[in-house]
């Protein structure tokens, strides 16, 4: 086990990936010369050159139609999406030609595509760039969508996502490229699809979290257990769809109390259907509502210390947990 | 402007000029056609034949009620697909929009099971999941049918892209209509293909209507030609009469050969016409067309009659073959049609397949967990 940061982890998924499977390629904005406009591709188009890692001009539409036409051929293209924002002006292809071409060919199309890239706010950018779309494309059936939080889950993922012959859409977080953790060093290290992940075990709230959020989750269990004595269970959901329903479930059932943590917007999102999930699944159990914090409803706002207070923070998290659990700040 | 009346322009000022005969069998000197068998041109009669009955009876089972949605006819535009098809090797890819009868026989579906997918039956060529507009095989090299227009421009754009990663000398022909040019993410395809070499030749089958607006009413310039756009990424593109499938060989050949020599894209603009609506669901086409419009091109560019012409004037058929070829497609569509009849529909529990290669072949994947949210199903 060596300790690197989220960046490296991914950066050495996809070079071994390139490495294992000839018809894997790396396609996007400043990817290549530019070593990556957050600097993940740094120095994979050096080592692997230009047909593995290819600069394209800002056509999103483009290149990802590209993208997924070449995958109908074998070919295996992870496109990074400077933002995540900038999926929404290729709707048409990422969206509708990805999630569709399987089913409307009665199954004789595969599209083994990965479209990756940042996807969160708190970094000042304003509303057009500040975007969380896993719940929106979690809603496409055909479409498959991982959020990892650390630097293991985005290496073993992201070679899963690579070999997976469905679209899988795989949403990382500026916040988290610089975040350290231990990574197995074993090239085969790879993490399932749909298997979550209980980040801190614990007795008396179930906290659900994904991407960047199960580390607001982990501080605020952390400063409960010290505050408090309450000892929150955090799991880390890592794929949005498929979700892992059974450690939902298993939780839930031991500490019988949730608090759902996400970026999203509140309006169906990824909390909105697990929270379905739990009531429909696992309602006798319940000692409490489900509860639920997201970004507030309303755009990305620049001003930067509003946005601080605009996504859930560890204080928002231990405050709802104490109302959830009647304790008094 | 008036609703009532049908807009007022002259259909064929600066689209195309009258056929004369010096011109078709010019054509017929091109390599391409120099090399073709007798066998050959009568498979690409035979073929444009049992396109236009298999449309015609897929006419009269919509009328019937047999089938939902929407039905793009190609009838008139026959010698677009087969002419451009029949020049293909093995290692050419074809791809196109929704109006996708014609493709998908040119390259070798069967009647049986397209007019099944119409009838959306289990037996049809997408187990009756895509329907009309979204026909599909492989096998044959043969991407869509695809329903959004200009959709399918980056995607024509991958296929070929993905050769030329491979190292097959191979091309992709991408069909799109005239209304599809104004779309932006065929321009991005167009840059794309050409700054990166795509051997991909886009073929805009040009039928003067983009659902019901002419060209006149949707493209800035239609004078200059619409594949004219092309030489502003410095592609090589032309135009082409597409009732003359000897042209249309020809150029389409041209624009083969200059991809897998040079790996560089074409695009060519095929002058043609849809004798129906947009679609069958589009009753009012006579509104945006007079009749006398549609008249003359049936009377005079017909692409079944020109090539029937021709090759009667060759010698190489006679009023009882066409008669014969004609009797036998019109027997293949009737039996297609009673096998969408009889043929199943598709049991509900197939809703829920094809939708992921995971589920549908377990143990490929790492993948666990639940993947589909019904609370529950309705069967």
């Amino acid at each position: 086990m060596a300790i690197i940061t989220y960046r490296q982890a991914l950066k050495d998924a996809l070079a071994e990936e390139i490495e294992r499977d000839e018809n894997v390629f790396i396609m996007g904005e400043e990817v290549a010369q530019y070593n990556g406009a957050y600097k993940v591709t740094e120095g994979l188009w050096k080592r692997f050159g230009d047909k593995r890692v290819v600069d394209a001009p800002i056509s999103e539409a483009g290149f990802i139609g590209l993208g997924i036409g070449a995958s109908f051929l074998g070919l295996r293209p992870v496109i990074e999406m400077m933002f995540f924002s900038f999926v929404y002006v290729a709707w048409d292809q990422a969206v509708n030609n990805a999630s569709t071409v399987r089913y409307m060919s009665g199954g004789k199309i595969n599209c083994p595509i990965v479209i990756r890239g940042p996807a969160n706010g708190g970094t000042n950018v304003g509303a057009t760039h500040s975007h969380t779309p896993e719940n929106m494309i979690a809603n496409y059936p055909g479409l498959k969508v991982v959020c990892p939080a650390t630097p293991a889950d985005v290496k073993g993922l992201m070679k899963s996502s690579i070999r997976d012959n469905d679209p899988v859409f795989f949403m990382e977080s500026t916040l988290l490229y610089g975040e350290e953790g231990e990574v197995p060093d074993d090239e085969d290290f790879t993490i399932p699809l749909g298997k979550a992940d209980v980040k801190r075990e614990g007795t008396d709230i179930t906290l659900i979290a994904h991407g960047g959020c199960v580390l607001t989750a982990l501080k605020a269990a952390e400063k409960l257990k010290k505050e408090n004595n309450v000892d929150a269970e955090v799991v880390d959901l890592r794929s949005i769809r498929p979700l892992d329903k059974e450690a939902i479930l298993k939780s839930v059932k031991k500490t019988n109390r949730v608090l759902l943590v996400e970026e999203n917007k509140p309006f169906c999102g990824v909390g909105a259907q697990i929270s379905h999930l739990i009531q429909r699944e696992a309602f006798d159990y319940l000692d409490a509502p489900v509860h639920r914090i997201s970004a507030v409803d309303c755009p990305a706002i620049y001003s930067p210390p509003i946005e601080k207070i605009q996504i859930p923070d560890a204080a928002l998290v231990m405050r709802e947990v104490r109302n959830i659990l009647q304790i008094k700040a | 402007m008036s609703t009532d009346a049908p807009e007022q322009h002259d259909f064929n000022k600066g689209r195309s000029r009258t056929l004369e005969k010096g011109d078709i069998f010019d054509y017929a000197k091109d390599p391409v056609n120099e090399a073709m068998s007798v066998e050959e041109k009568i498979k690409c009669f035979t073929d444009m034949v049992r396109i236009r009955k298999f449309e015609q009876a897929a006419l009269q089972s919509y009328q019937k009620g047999k089938m939902g949605g929407f039905l793009h006819l190609y009838i008139g535009q026959e010698a677009t697909a087969i002419g451009t098809i029949s020049v293909l090797g093995d290692n050419d890819h074809i791809i196109t929009a929704y109006r996708d009868h014609g493709h998908a026989l040119a390259v070798g579906m069967g009647m049986n099971e397209c007019m099944a997918e119409l009838y959306g039956k289990y037996t049809g060529c997408s187990k009756g999941k895509g329907g009309s507009m979204h026909y599909f095989e492989p096998e044959k090299r043969f991407w869509g049918g695809q329903g959004i227009v200009a959709g399918q421009t980056p995607l024509g754009a991958g296929l070929a892209y993905a050769l030329k990663y491979k190292g097959i000398k191979g091309c992709a022909l991408c069909y799109l209509g005239d209304g599809a040019i104004n779309q932006g993410v065929f321009r991005e395809s167009l840059n794309l293909a050409s700054l990166w070499d795509i051997p991909v030749i886009y073929i805009i089958e040009n039928n003067g209507y983009s659902m019901g607006t002419s060209q006149h009413r949707s493209s800035a310039f239609p004078e200059d030609g619409l594949a004219a756009r092309a030489s502003s990424y410095n592609i090589d593109f032309d135009t082409v009469h597409g009732e003359n499938l000897y042209e249309v060989r020809a150029k389409t050949n041209k624009a083969v050969q200059r991809a897998y020599e040079k790996s560089r894209p074409s695009v060519l603009e095929i002058f043609t016409y849809r004798y129906y609506g947009h679609s069958i669901a589009d009753a009012n086409h006579q509104r945006y067309r007079t009749k006398e419009e549609i008249r003359h091109y049936q009377e005079n560019k017909d692409p079944i009659n020109v090539w029937e012409q021709i090759l009667i004037e060759e010698g190489h058929l006679d009023a009882d073959k066409v008669k014969e070829i004609d009797k036998a497609a019109k027997e293949e569509a009737k039996a297609s049609v009673k096998f969408a009849d009889e043929s199943p529909f598709p049991p509900p529990r197939e809703m829920l397949s094809d939708v992921y290669h995971s589920v549908d072949n377990p143990g490929t994947h790492t993948n666990e967990g639940q993947i589909f949210f019904n609370d529950q199903l309705p069967f």
